[in-house]
């Protein structure tokens, strides 16, 4: 298991990556009212058949072949469903894959979102030939970020730069909290 | 909220400076395991402090990047030093700390830190 929901974020965000995604959107939403915390995962990339999406969940298919198990998908299920959520899984081999996790907000056995702000910030400037599209809301306020803007504001300043990795990790970290008042998520 | 309005004047100050890095045949490429073993196992903080201190450190010649599962799952976080002309470097269970201290030792020194490589795990 992870020991934070942000690092499945990171993992499953890794194999859009892999899936060669342009763009990768990754959506936390916390809502208070409904108790629930949702995060979906869509990609552009190549996608999955219906048979590879039937047996993603099972921690003894991988494509890999560098070892034998796969479980980046089987533990952010078993997280979901453990926190009373669910967890579901669609895509279109050519068009990409769409993930999305619910966890039950107050449910006691729901590991924390721990540090997302560090999970988008780390795929953005160490994957700077994707983009990426972040929104994070919780109950009616919301903040968003996107690194298509961003490049074009930089016009080749790489992001991987120490003074815009710093703004990006900044950016993240101030809106959240504002967004979120610091509620311990 | 914070704007992006800031990045403007970071990008006009950066500018001048920032020489659009090439990827040349001298640089030392740092390689960080960034698969469901080595998140798990903790790179996320391994990778980032890597970064920030080559960034400090000023070390141009050096990429940090990322790859997947090489297949030593036990040994995540595991993090990969190859340097031109030089046999690879492969450290093991690797953390923030350790990794302050490979920027310093190995990457600016020149000298291996051998207590943390594989080599030394496997004994």
């Amino acid at each position: 298991m992870m020991p934070e929901i942000s690092l499945n974020v990171l993992d499953v965000a890794e194999n859009s990556i892999r899936a060669e995604a342009k763009l990768v959107q990754i959506l936390v939403t916390v809502d208070p009212d409904r108790d629930q915390l949702t995060i979906q995962i869509i990609d552009d990339g190549k996608g999955m058949t219906e048979e590879q999406v039937a047996k993603v969940t099972d921690p003894f298919f991988t494509t890999r072949t560098t070892r034998k198990v796969g479980l980046g998908i089987p533990f952010f299920k078993l997280a979901a469903e453990a926190a009373g959520g669910s967890f579901q899984i669609k895509s279109v081999p050519g068009d990409g894959t769409e993930v999305t996790a619910v966890f039950g907000l107050s449910n006691i056995d729901r590991m924390p979102l721990g540090d997302i702000s560090s999970t988008i910030h780390t795929l953005i400037v160490y994957n700077p030939q994707t983009d990426f599209y972040y929104r994070y809301s919780y109950g009616s306020s919301a903040f968003e970020l996107d690194t298509r803007q961003i490049k074009e504001i930089l016009g080749g300043v790489p992001l991987d730069t120490p003074e815009v990795s710093a703004y990006i990790k900044e950016y993240l970290e101030e809106n959240k909290s504002e967004t979120d008042g610091g509620a311990l998520i | 909220m914070k704007s992006l309005e800031e990045l403007n004047a970071i990008r006009n100050k950066v500018r001048a400076r920032v020489d659009l890095r090439s990827e040349d045949e001298n640089q030392t490429r740092v390689v960080v395991g960034m698969a469901t073993c080595g998140i798990a196992a903790g790179a996320r903080p391994v990778l980032n402090a890597l970064a920030e201190l080559v960034a400090e450190k000023g070390l141009k010649n050096v990429a940090v990047v990322q790859t997947g599962c090489i297949g030593l799952c036990r040994f995540e976080p595991i993090v990969e030093v190859l340097e031109p002309g030089k046999e690879t470097v492969t450290y093991v269970h690797m953390t923030a700390d350790k990794a302050k201290e490979i920027v310093e030792t190995h990457l600016i020194k020149g000298q291996p830190v051998i207590k943390y490589t594989l080599s030394a795990a496997e004994k």
